[in-house]
């Protein structure tokens, strides 16, 4: 009878002490309240930003979207490589999964003028609006805002948009490691450990 | 532990204050006691369109043009900036890129002109002899328009140190007379032979930024040089607040951070100027050439090189005009054939190699080095496991652990690396210098560097490309509710009509349904 009443004693304790951790769990949700879900503009930092859309999802924005709600992969963003796979991966808490498409060289759009009649058709397409022209006027591009999406040559009419590769330049140019047996060792050993040789 | 107590030594006073950390390499000073030679004009001269620190500059001149000696050339495009100048009277023959000291070994466009030997110079800066009578901002100026940027390497615009703030009084004015790096000797023969013109441009700077104070530092491995400007001090009047300080010769002591902490005891905060605690720091040969430039008009054409190595049979301190193709300075010294030779632009510590002999000389060519393959150490290319002997940190002249860096930049761990203050590591060269285990300690910092501001540089522009992309899609928004707003205003303005007959049979369709709905009243009110 004795033990009896211990295990009410404690079944009422804790149940008691349940009931009124669950009350202020209930009042911090509301008071604490997030709008949105701030795992998407985490994930959306993390992205290239170029809104080309060959994940897709029409924009950066709505992969993020996806992604933070798991619904998408996280090895579908093409221009961010690599390294953008395996932030997300790191910050959505999944395992790294191979890419789908290497990603290409930093491209930029040209418009060859004297073919251009001024469609403004690229114009819209141009998803960070990049593109400066108005009807009946020669377009161009931006050069320091193009993302290289490509976006803007499928509308083209006239296919005189032509996508070149970005130019290096000597202000941007990086070191690259040294050319030792251990460098190339250090960074093979960082591979494994990120769960792809 | 010795280092330990020098610090606390310091501290209460009983020693100096030094900089931590240093090496003593062999200084090869080959050519210290070599005079200042002319090196005369070469028949093309190569000027390339960024020489300094910051943007480049753009073309004002096109193929066919005459130019004088000291005409603006290239203009800057920005404020950290300042103009090339054509160093001889000739003729643009192209405007083309061209190899420049790079270690990408890529070119830069650059402008060539033919020199037509008259070497006639371009007038038009009057100079002005009375500068002490004469407002800071003028004399600045000056220094811009005049192209002079840091000549002891780093080639930092000059003008941009040389101002007053309110918030920031430089106290004190440092001539660095040390030149720390081994074989070069263009400040050395400059402090010997022409003290007095340099004192002249002390004066002016210290004028400029309204400083009565200065320190003139030379390293003891150049005691003539101390004695001559001590010589030349004592001649002028009107620098009472001047004194030479001859300091124990260590590398990197050169280095602007360094000796401001052995002169004053100040450290510069990471990320700050020199200014930001009251100093300023300028190069002996920048100082002649501000100099110049005020006292005489001169544009920036000309600077002294040191031209050297083990395997030039006569190295010597050439008075070289930009643009003069380094070849032919090897071949006026003697040297021709190039093959088992590195030929290095700047000192050995913080040069670059260069691939191959055809680069013109630039406002950051202190010196170039012709090293046989034994002098570079081939070794050097088969890096060896770290055995933590400590060596690095102990010549770190900034307090870093550089084998701990080395490791997080091989790993690509830059955050940390960042954490453990990789950007205060000025790329001396002291610590691949010691390292038993032949670690290119640098490669990988200056890896890691590039790498951050790589990522940093794709975090603004994706940041810039998402505003774009946001603003487009709000504009596109609030364009298409104006396009409905005013659909609907036509609609209700221009087409009463023929709207209104079908209203009133959707009226009439549902007026059994609805009689007590008071928005069906309006309509027939309209109608009527």
């Amino acid at each position: 009878m004795e033990s009896m009443n211990g295990l009410i004693y404690a079944l009422a304790s804790l149940g008691a002490f349940a009931f009124c951790a669950g009350i202020v769990l209930a009042i911090a949700q509301k008071i604490f309240h997030i709008e949105g879900d701030p795992m998407i503009d985490n994930v959306d930092a993390l992205l290239p930003q170029t809104q080309c859309g060959q994940c897709g999802y029409p924009g950066c924005k709505p992969y993020a979207t996806a992604v933070a709600s798991g619904e998408a992969e996280v090895n579908h963003c093409v221009p961010g490589g690599e390294r953008t796979m395996l932030q997300i991966a790191d910050l959505m808490g999944v395992e790294p999964k191979e890419l789908e498409q290497e990603a290409s060289a930093p491209m930029l759009a040209f418009v060859r003028e004297d073919e251009c009649i001024g469609c403004t058709l690229c114009i819209k397409a141009c998803p960070v609006d990049a593109i400066i022209g108005a009807p009946k006027q020669y377009h161009t591009i931006i050069a320091d805002h193009c993302t290289g999406c490509t976006l803007c040559v499928e509308p083209c009419p006239v296919d005189c948009i032509d996508m070149l590769v970005k130019p290096e330049l000597i202000e941007h140019w990086a070191w690259p490691l040294p050319d030792t047996k251990r460098s190339q060792l250090g960074h093979e050993r960082r591979e494994q450990h990120a769960g792809h040789a | 532990m010795p280092a330990m107590l020098r610090t606390l030594a310091q501290k209460l006073g009983l020693m100096a204050h030094t900089f931590p950390g240093g090496i003593h390499p062999d200084m090869h000073k080959l050519s210290a006691a070599a005079p200042i030679e002319d090196a005369g004009i070469s028949p093309v001269l190569i000027l390339p369109m960024k020489q300094h620190i910051g943007v480049p500059c753009t073309s004002m001149v096109k193929i066919g043009d005459k130019v004088l000696r000291g005409q603006k050339i290239a203009k800057s495009e920005g404020y950290l900036s300042v103009p090339v100048h054509a160093s001889t009277s000739g003729r643009i023959v192209k405007i083309e890129e061209h190899a420049i000291a790079h270690p990408s070994g890529m070119g830069m466009p650059s402008i060539f002109i033919e020199a037509d030997g008259d070497d006639r110079r371009d007038e038009s800066l009057e100079p002005i002899t009375d500068w002490r009578n004469v407002d800071p901002t003028i004399l600045r100026e000056r220094a811009r328009m005049c192209g002079l940027a840091g000549l002891g390497g780093a080639v930092f615009p000059t003008f941009i140190k040389l101002v007053q703030d309110r918030r920031f009084p430089i106290e004190t004015v440092i001539l660095n007379g040390i030149e720390c790096e081994p074989y070069l000797t263009t400040d050395h023969r400059l402090m010997v032979e022409q003290a007095s013109e340099i004192l002249d441009g002390m004066a002016i700077i210290m004028h400029m930024v309204g400083s009565s104070a200065g320190i003139i530092a030379i390293e003891d491995n150049k005691t003539d040089a101390a004695e001559a400007m001590q010589e030349a001090l004592t001649n002028k009047d009107g620098m009472d607040g001047v004194h030479i300080e001859v300091l124990p010769t260590r590398y990197p002591q050169g280095s602007e951070k360094q000796l401001i902490y052995t002169l004053t005891g100040r450290e510069v905060p990471a990320g700050k100027l020199p200014m930001h605690i009251g100093v300023l720091c300028q190069n002996v040969g920048t100082t002649k050439a501000l100099r110049d430039a005020v006292i005489l008009g001169q544009t920036l054409t000309e600077r002294i090189v040191t031209i050297s190595g083990d395997a030039l049979p006569r190295p010597a301190n050439l008075n070289a005009r930009i643009g003069t193709p380094i070849r032919s300075l090897f071949a006026r010294q003697g040297l021709e054939d190039f093959s088992n030779i590195q030929v290095v632009h700047g000192g050995p510590m913080m040069g670059e190699r260069l691939r191959h002999p055809d680069i013109p000389v630039v406002k950051s060519t202190s010196g170039i080095l012709a090293l046989s393959q034994q002098a570079i150490n081939a070794a050097h290319t088969v890096e060896n496991p770290c055995i933590r002997c400590g060596h690095c940190s102990e010549a770190c002249p900034a307090s870093l652990v550089p084998n701990l860096l080395a490791d997080l930049c091989r790993s690509d761990q830059l955050e940390k690396a960042e954490d453990y203050q990789l950007f205060d590591c000025i790329e001396c060269g002291a610590c691949s210098y010691v390292c038993p285990s032949n670690i290119p300690l640098v490669h990988y910092f200056r890896y890691g560097k590039g790498q951050i501001s790589l990522a940093r540089r794709e975090q603004v522009f994706a940041e810039a490309s998402r505003q774009r992309s946001e603003g487009r899609d709000t504009r596109i928004e609030r364009e298409n509710a104006e396009k409905a707003a005013r659909r609907s205003r036509v609609r209700k303005t221009h087409a009463p009509k023929p709207a209104a007959e079908p209203t009133t049979e959707a009226v009439a369709s549902t007026d059994t349904a609805s009689t007590t709905r008071p928005d069906t009243k309006p309509i027939p009110e309209e109608k009527s």
